[in-house]
């Protein structure tokens, strides 16, 4: 029982925290914690062929899964803890209360007594015994759920499969494009420009400067831009004017950063 | 008051099979039918020759019909009823009704009038609907409408006769609202229909109370057991029969429809007013002579409503400046005349016949007459427009004289004879209905008079940019004819002729001791439609005429204006509560049955339409509901468990 | 060895994953708490199946993982579907299904 009162407290604050944590990707850890001290109980509770197969599938597998699936979805508007339904939440507590309420009422009044213990069925082997059992009483039910397997799978496919409505661009198509575009739009046919390269700086968040000094947004990634973390050129000149000032000679002190950066350039 | 007819008893209808000519019996109806279905069934086919056909067929029924009454002259009068059964049409239980034709002398006089005066205004129509694209059309109602006046007159029951009744209805619905493109003309005819079904009511009601009483509707077997039924079923009968009449011969109070027919065109009115459909309501009365002879009461009412038409009529026709209104409304007063002979019993059946033949002849003349003036004046209908036309138009103005002569009684014109007759039966029965029709006379003698002299005479006040001229021959010779038939028609009283001829029909006029002299009160008569003419001479020959009517008149000429405010009272009496009537009706069942109906799917509706709002398409709603299901169950499970 | 404990704490894990699945608007962490509450009820049965000296309970354990893998697999291939037509993983997004 040592390992259950040792987990059963980590287990429940890591359920509780899966409910307040803003971003999926902590919920997911989270769930791994429980899912993990699960095992262990199932191991606890002489069932090491489950505590194999919750590690495997269940953490392995499914959460694994869902990290991916996450990432593929990535951040939005619906890991606002904000409740947008009026009174979900506090319906939704009081009910859940309710539920947990009477659910531990509920067992507590009921004197289980001490347990038979698994010794006996056991004692040949859990896997041994659980394969008894399954291939010959629950034997229809596991071949049925190979069919459920089967038709999830396929099921999966087709929900992800995407129809091509247009044919595949080719490359002359592209280029063809491009140059339309510039026809019509004034769009720059030829690639993005690099990000800026300096002496101290030299990463895709550096915008690169145009021959006037200012920034090239085309540079930058735009997610980047949006997120906010792109460098400002003047900045980038910031640690020089320090070290100059540190230095105590100054023959640019009165320069903008701009201009400075512009130097530092050439 | 009737103290003369106790010992007169109708005579039974007793025909005889038909044989020789008699054979052709059912031709008489055929043919014009026949036109109607080739012309209206063939289509634009027959638009080339449709109207000749329509004219032949018609011609050809008065063919027979004159050669079945040179048959008839010559048999001994006991043996002039000829009855010819055709099938039998209805066998249910005890109703046996059969397509018999029943010829005898009073439908042999209505054959010839239908067919011969129908014929003319066939003729007439040929030029006067010469430029309208539906001529076709035209002539195949008219065919309609001859058949269906046959029918009416040769039927040998009273279904038979309800049946060319019907027709007569429907023909004029169509014929009076033939240019359907003028929105009065389809009212007019709409609300010539419907008043006309107010008087098929009482005349469907008389025939199944025929039936209830006699198990029969044919003439001869009502008219031989007449006598077995009460006085008081035969009286119910008679007001019924009278109702119907009413209708269809514009009798007070269903006359509103008869001046607003005059939107058909105009042979369409010739048609209506002089050969067939008013004179249906006089033909039932003295048709069904065995029902009234029995019922004196019933008399006394056909009596009451012809005295109140011919006043009315009469007051009408002074203020209207429509020529074809004011021959309208002349039309209601003759037959108020008519209806008088026919509610006066044996004495005056065959005087109302005779007055209704002569009044075809000068009517005829007079609409198709009216008809040639306004085609002369561009269709316009307003006498004070016209004036000094006895130059322009010589023929019609000579032939329209005769029809005047004859109407306002000039003596030894038609009209003279036969409303003389009429008048005097009137005094010999009732003094006060015998003065009335004198002042009826009168009055006649004034509006006729202020028609032709606003018309033929005085100055011209014709509109700018019309030319009076007289009309073609096809025109005029049916003018010519009937304007003969008006100044000679008086022949037929030579030797009481026609008296003696329907006496097989309607029974022998008693012998009457008379209050004055005949002679006298001819006298009186011509004296007052003297003083009328003379009184229409000073009014209006003398004095100049204003183009519009004058708006400062007195309250009486006013109300003849507005037709005695026979639509008023209509609206008042009838449509205004039907319509009150109908519209509560309409909300008891909207809001009293349909509400009762339909609150309880309106009620589950406005819960449901609450209720769906549950439904708010939120995933985590619908699992909070599910929860709640859940604790629901959980917590029964354990009430139960641990109860 | 009394399995009380193992049933009132299975208890607990399912009502935290009902609560999550009623609060939560991320498609994807709603499916996390459903995971929850399956893996809740498998600490029950695999508690039971001790209690009573059988292992049909961990047989039904073991179904419910199957159960859960398909699933999840189905369950992820719809978030991602929905997630590209509508640029949205809340599931308070896709309630056109309504009134």
């Amino acid at each position: 029982m040592t390992a259950f009162w040792v987990l059963a407290p980590i287990m429940v604050i890591a359920a509780l925290g899966i409910l307040f944590v803003r971003k999926a990707v902590h919920a997911a850890l989270l769930l791994a914690v429980v899912m993990i001290s699960l095992a262990v109980l199932y191991a606890a509770l002489d069932a090491p062929f489950l505590f194999a197969v919750q590690i495997i599938v269940y953490t392995g597998a499914i959460l694994m899964l869902f990290l991916f699936v996450l990432m593929l979805v990535g951040v939005d508007a619906s890991d606002s803890v904000v409740e947008t339904i009026r009174g979900q939440r506090v319906m939704a507590v009081v009910a859940g209360l309710l539920l947990g309420l009477v659910l531990v009422t509920g067992v507590g009044q009921i004197s289980l007594g001490a347990g038979v213990g698994l010794a006996d069925a056991n004692s040949g082997g859990n896997i041994q015994a659980l394969a008894t059992i399954l291939f010959s009483r629950y034997v229809f039910a596991f071949e049925t759920t190979s069919a459920l397997l089967i038709t999830a799978a396929v099921g999966a496919m087709v929900l992800a499969h995407r129809e091509r409505l247009v044919p595949k661009p080719t490359q002359a198509s592209l280029a063809a494009q491009r140059l339309r575009d510039y026809q019509d739009k004034g769009t720059h046919p030829g690639p993005l420009p690099p990000p800026g390269v300096f002496a101290r700086h030299n990463a895709v968040d550096t915008p690169a400067l145009l021959p006037d000094g200012t920034a090239s947004e085309a540079s930058v990634s735009r997610v980047l831009a949006a997120r906010g973390t792109v460098r400002s050129a003047p900045a980038l000149a910031d640690d020089i004017e320090e070290l100059q000032r540190q230095i105590g000679d100054a023959p640019h002190a009165g320069r903008t950063g701009s201009a400075s950066a512009e130097e530092e350039n050439l | 008051m009737h103290a003369l007819h106790e010992v007169v008893h109708a005579p039974v209808v007793d025909p005889s099979s038909a044989s020789g000519v008699f054979t052709l019996l059912w031709l008489v109806i055929a043919l014009p039918l026949a036109g109607a279905a080739v012309l209206l069934l063939g289509g634009r086919f027959t638009d080339r020759w449709g109207h000749l056909l329509g004219t032949a067929l018609p011609i050809g029924s008065f063919v027979l019909s004159l050669w079945m009454f040179i048959d008839v002259l010559g048999r001994d009068s006991a043996d002039r009823q000829v009855s010819q059964h055709l099938y039998t049409w209805i066998q249910v239980g005890h109703l046996d009704v059969g397509m018999d034709l029943l010829y005898d002398p009073l439908s042999s006089l209505f054959l010839l009038l239908i067919t011969g005066v129908g014929s003319l205004i066939h003729v007439y129509s040929i030029g006067y609907m010469e430029h309208d694209p539906r001529r076709r059309r035209f002539f195949g109602y008219l065919n309609l409408f001859v058949a269906a006046m046959l029918l009416l007159v040769l039927s040998e029951n009273y279904l038979g006769l309800f049946l060319g009744w019907e027709g007569v209805g429907l023909a004029s619905y169509l014929l009076i609202g033939f240019w359907q493109y003028k929105p009065s003309a389809a009212a007019a005819a709409k609300k010539a229909f419907v008043i006309n079904r107010v008087g098929d009511i009482g005349m469907s009601l008389a025939i199944m109370l025929f039936f209830v009483t006699f198990g029969s509707t044919s003439f001869t077997v009502i008219s031989a057991s007449a006598d077995r039924a009460s006085t008081g079923t035969l009286t119910a009968l008679g007001l019924l029969l009278l109702l119907g009449a009413c209708g269809k011969s514009a009798q007070v109070p269903l006359q509103a429809w008869l001046l607003d027919a005059m939107e058909g065109p105009t042979p369409v009115s010739a048609l209506i007013h002089a050969a067939t459909m008013v004179t249906a309501g006089v033909y039932l009365v003295v048709r069904s002579s065995f029902v009234f002879d029995l019922a004196p009461n019933a008399q006394t009412a056909v009596v009451v409503v012809a005295v109140v038409t011919l006043l009315w009529g009469a007051i009408i026709g002074c203020a209207k400046d429509d020529i074809k209104k004011v021959l309208a409304g002349s039309t209601m007063s003759q037959i108020g005349y008519m209806m008088l002979g026919a509610g006066l019993g044996p004495a005056g059946y065959a005087f109302a016949i005779f007055h209704l033949l002569v009044h075809g002849f000068f009517k005829a003349n007079m609409f198709l007459g009216a008809g040639s003036v306004m085609h002369g004046m561009d269709d316009d209908v307003d006498m004070r427009h016209y004036g000094a036309l006895r130059k322009a138009m010589p023929v019609t103005f000579l032939t329209f004289s005769m029809g005047y002569l004859a109407i306002i009684g000039f003596p030894g014109f038609s009209g003279f004879w036969s409303k003389d007759k009429i008048i005097e039966t009137a005094l010999a029965d009732n003094w006060l209905v015998g003065l009335c029709a004198i002042v009826g006379a009168g009055v006649t003698g004034f509006y006729m008079t202020r028609l032709m002299l606003l018309t033929f005479f005085t100055d011209k006040r014709w509109e700018k940019g019309v030319h009076p001229h007289e009309s073609p021959k096809i025109m005029t010779i049916p003018l010519i004819v009937l304007a003969a038939l008006s100044a000679l028609g008086g022949v037929m009283l030579i030797g009481n002729w026609i008296v003696d001829y329907l006496a097989p029909v309607v029974g022998t006029p008693p012998h009457e001791n008379a209050p004055l002299p005949a002679i006298v009160v001819t006298l009186i008569a011509v004296l007052v439609v003297a003083a009328g003419v003379t009184l229409a001479w000073f009014l209006v020959g003398k004095r100049d005429v204003p183009r519009t009517a004058p708006q400062q008149v007195s309250p009486v000429v006013l109300a003849a204006r507005n037709d005695l405010y026979g639509d008023a009272i209509n609206d008042t009496l009838v449509v205004n509560p039907g319509r009150r009537v109908v519209g509560g009706l309409l909300t008891f069942d909207r809001y009293g049955v349909d509400g009762t109906l339909t609150g309880g799917p309106v009620a589950i509706g406005a819960v449901a339409g609450q209720l769906r709002r549950v439904q708010n398409g939120f995933v985590r709603s619908y699992a909070l509901s599910l929860l709640g299901g859940v604790l629901l169950v959980v917590l029964a499970l354990l009430a139960v468990n641990l109860a | 060895m009394s399995v009380t404990p193992y049933i009132v704490l299975s208890s607990i894990l399912f009502t935290i994953g009902c609560v999550g699945v009623l609060t939560r608007r991320n498609a994807i962490v709603v499916f996390m708490c459903v995971e929850l509450m399956l893996n809740a009820s498998n600490l029950a049965l695999v508690a039971f199946a001790r209690q009573h000296g059988n292992l049909d309970g961990q047989i039904a354990a073991f179904f419910v993982m199957v159960v859960a893998a398909a699933e999840v697999v189905v369950g992820l291939a719809i978030i991602m579907t929905i997630f590209r037509t509508r640029r949205s993983a809340s599931v308070d997004d896709a309630s056109l299904l309504k009134y």
